[in-house]
C-alpha cells in the first residue's frame, strides 16, 4: 500500500517536471510555503511567548530582544499539570490498549476469516460512529453517576475505548486484510487454536497497522475534553481539563499558558507527526488510504 | 441416490452454519462492547427525551410525556442555537474545503521543502482542541496583547491602517469560525490530496498533449475526479463538526448573549447548569435525527469509497 502512494507521489512528481508546469511553478511553491506558514503562525507564535516572563509576554507588539527563559516550564511543571498528564497518560494508554485487544480479533473476523455477515456488521459499527457524542452525554453521565464512577478515571478508560473502537475496527480491518491469505491457511491446517493464530502469526504481520491505528486512538482520547470534563473533578481530571483553569485567568498568565498549553499538546503532536500517513485513513473510517 | 444428494447438502449447510459460528467468535466481544457504549446510552436518551426530569425537582419525574420537546421547540436558547449550529457547521465546512483543496492541488507538486510544508499544515489539526482555543482567545484575538493587535501595530508602522477590532466581541461567531477553519482545514485537505494522488497521471499527460488548459484539466477532469473525496470531506466534517464544543466552551462560552451557542454548548447548559436532563435528552435525540439523515448519505458514500475494503468476500473458504 505505501509502495503504491509512493509510486504516485513519483509519477506526481514527473508530471510536475515538465516544461510547461514550471514557468510559474516556483510561485505557487512559494504560495504553498506562505500557507504554511501562516497556518503554524499561532503555533511559533506560543512557543515565542511560553520562553519569555510574563512581563515581557504582554508587550505588543513583543519587543523581540528580551530575555529568553524556561521558567514557565518549570513553574507548569511544578504546578497540577503533572497529575493531569498522568491522568491522560492512564485514559489514553489504557484506552488504546483496550481497543487494540478488542480490534484486532474483531478484524480478523471481518478481514481475514470473515463470517458471513461481515458487510452488515462494518456497516453496523460506522453507523455508530456517526451518533453525535453530545447525545450520549446525560446517559453516561447518568450512569456512571449510579455506579458511583464520576471522577474516577477508569471511567474515562472505559467511555474511550468505546469511543474509538469503531475508527479501530474499521482501520485495523483493512490493514489485516491484506495479510496473505496462504500464511493463516498453513496455520490452520497445522491446526493452531484461535488464540495463537492471532498471537504468534496475525499479531506480528499487522504490527504497522496496530502501531498506526494505536496512535490515532492516543491522539483522540488525549485530545478530548467534553466528557474529560464533565465525568471528572478534582482526583481524575486529564490534561484538556487542567487548561480550563486558564480560561478566565485575569493578570500576567500568558507566558505560563503558552507553556501549559504546548507541553498538553506536544504528546500528540509528536504522535501525530509520525503517524501523519494514516492519519487520514483513521478519522475518514478507512474510506481514503 | 437422491436421499443421499440432500443429506449430503444438509450435512454441508450444517458444517457452513457451525462455521459461521465459530468465525462470530473473535467478533463478539467487540460487538458487545459497541452495544453496551453506544445503542443503551443512546436508548437511555430516548427514554430520558420522553421523561419530565429536572433533578431540581427529583420527586416531579414522570414518563410518557412530549413536554421535553414542546420545550425544546419553544426556548429561546434551543432555537438559536440551532441557527448558530447550521451558521458555524456550514461556514466551516465550505471554507475548509475551499482552502483544502488550493492546498492540496498546491502540494500535490514537487518543490522545495515539500514535507515541511506538509507537516506544517497538519500541525493545528493536532494540537489539542482545548489549547488551540486558549491559544486563540489569549494570544491572538486578545484585543490588549493579542497577536492580532501586534500585526496590526506594525502595519499602522509601514502606513496601513487598519481599523481596531476586539474578534470575540465584535465578531464572535467569526472567531470561533476561523478557529474552526484553522483545525479543520488540515483534515480536509489530507483527504484531497490523497484524491489527488489517486489521479492516473497518464491521463492529464494525455491532456497535454492534446494542448488543454490547466484550467479545463482542473475543470474537467480532476475536479470531477475529485468528487467522492469533496462529498467525503462534506459528510464527514459536518458530522464532526456537528460536536464542535472545546472552541464555545472556552473562546465565547457561548455569547454575548446566545450569539455562539451552539446545541453541544446548549445541550450541555441545559443538562449541567439547568439541570434539566429531559429537555437536554429530547435535544439530543433532534441532534441524532439530523445526524442519522447525514449519516445515512455518508454510510453509502464511504462504503463505496471503501469498497474494495468491505467488498464481500467469497463466503466460506
Amino acid at each position: 500500500m505505501s509502495t503504491t502512494a509512493a509510486t504516485r507521489e513519483r509519477a506526481a512528481d514527473t508530471r510536475a517536471r515538465q516544461p510547461g508546469h514550471s514557468r510559474w511553478g516556483w510561485l505557487l511553491s512559494l504560495l504553498a510555503w506562505v500557507l504554511g506558514i501562516l497556518f503554524i503562525l499561532p503555533v511559533a507564535w506560543t512557543v515565542y511567548v511560553s520562553f519569555h516572563q510574563e512581563v515581557d509576554a504582554a508587550v505588543s507588539p513583543p519587543d523581540f530582544l528580551a530575555p529568553l527563559t524556561t521558567d514557565q516550564y518549570e513553574k507548569v511543571f511544578g504546578s497540577r499539570a503533572r497529575p493531569a498528564l498522568i491522568n491522560s497518560l492512564m485514559a489514553a494508554g489504557f484506552s488504546t490498549l483496550f481497543v487494540i485487544a478488542l480490534a484486532v480479533p474483531a478484524a480478523y473476523a471481518t478481514g481475514v476469516k470473515p463470517i458471513r455477515q461481515a458487510r452488515g456488521v462494518l456497516q453496523w459499527i460506522l453507523s455508530t460512529k456517526f451518533l453525535p457524542l453530545i447525545a450520549a452525554l446525560v446517559p453516561v453521565y447518568v450512569v456512571f453517576q449510579r455506579l458511583g464512577l464520576l471522577d474516577n478515571i477508569w471511567a474515562l478508560v472505559v467511555f474511550y475505548t468505546g469511543m474509538n473502537l469503531p475508527i479501530a475496527i474499521w482501520m485495523m480491518h483493512s490493514f489485516l486484510k491484506e495479510i496473505p491469505k496462504d500464511i493463516m491457511s498453513a496455520a490452520e491446517v497445522d491446526g493452531a487454536s484461535l488464540w495463537r493464530i492471532l498471537t504468534s502469526i496475525v499479531l506480528p504481520l499487522a504490527m504497522p497497522g496496530i502501531a498506526a491505528t494505536g496512535l490515532i486512538c492516543f491522539i483522540l482520547a488525549w485530545n478530548e475534553f467534553m466528557f474529560a470534563l464533565n465525568l471528572t473533578a478534582t482526583v481524575a481530571g486529564t490534561s484538556s481539563v487542567y487548561l480550563v483553569s486558564f480560561i478566565t485567568s485575569e493578570g500576567l498568565f500568558i507566558a505560563q499558558l503558552s507553556a501549559a498549553a504546548l507541553v498538553v499538546s506536544i504528546p500528540v503532536v509528536i504522535a501525530g507527526w509520525v503517524a501523519q500517513d494514516k492519519l487520514v485513513q483513521g478519522l475518514s473510517l478507512g474510506a481514503v488510504k | 441416490m437422491s436421499a443421499t444428494t440432500e443429506h449430503a447438502e444438509a450435512n454441508a449447510i450444517r458444517v457452513a452454519k457451525s462455521r459461521n459460528a465459530k468465525r462470530w467468535r473473535p467478533l463478539l466481544p467487540a460487538v458487545i462492547f459497541l452495544v453496551v457504549m453506544t445503542q443503551i446510552p443512546f436508548l437511555v436518551t430516548i427514554i430520558i427525551s420522553f421523561t419530565s426530569w429536572n433533578i431540581m425537582y427529583p420527586n416531579d419525574t414522570a414518563f410518557g410525556t412530549l413536554r421535553n420537546y414542546e420545550a425544546v421547540l419553544n426556548d429561546r436558547l434551543m432555537i438559536a442555537a440551532m441557527g448558530n449550529t447550521v451558521v458555524m457547521v456550514v461556514a466551516t465546512v465550505l471554507a475548509c474545503l475551499l482552502l483544502g483543496l488550493v492546498l492540496a492541488l498546491l502540494l500535490n507538486r514537487r518543490f522545495f521543502g515539500r514535507g515541511v510544508v506538509r507537516t506544517m499544515l497538519i500541525t493545528p489539526f493536532l494540537i489539542m482542541p482545548m489549547a488551540s482555543s486558549l491559544i486563540w482567545k489569549h494570544l491572538i484575538y486578545n484585543p490588549q496583547y493579542g497577536m492580532l493587535r501586534s500585526i496590526r501595530v506594525w502595519l499602522d508602522d509601514i502606513g496601513i491602517s487598519l481599523p481596531f477590532v476586539n474578534m470575540t466581541s465584535d465578531y464572535p461567531m467569526l472567531s470561533i469560525i476561523v478557529v474552526l477553519v484553522w483545525t479543520w482545514t488540515p483534515f480536509m485537505f489530507l483527504i484531497l490530496l490523497a484524491g489527488l494522488q489517486s489521479q492516473d497521471p497518464e491521463v492529464l499527460e494525455a491532456a497535454d498533449v492534446d494542448g488543454a488548459s490547466n484550467w479545463a484539466k482542473l475543470r474537467y477532469m480532476t475536479l470531477p475526479l475529485l468528487r467522492p473525496y469533496i462529498e467525503l470531506c462534506i459528510v464527514l466534517g459536518v458530522i464532526y463538526l456537528l460536536n464542535t464544543y472545546d472552541q464555545v466552551f472556552t473562546i465565547t462560552q457561548g455569547g454575548p448573549g446566545t450569539a455562539t451557542t451552539n446545541l453541544p454548548y446548549a445541550i450541555y447548559l441545559t443538562a449541567f447548569r439547568g439541570y434539566d436532563y429531559g429537555e437536554a435528552s429530547a435535544a439530543g435525540v433532534l441532534v441524532v435525527i439530523a445526524s442519522i439523515i447525514i449519516a445515512g448519505f455518508g454510510l453509502k458514500l464511504i462504503s463505496s469509497l471503501a469498497d474494495d475494503t468491505i467488498a464481500p468476500k467469497e463466503a466460506a473458504r
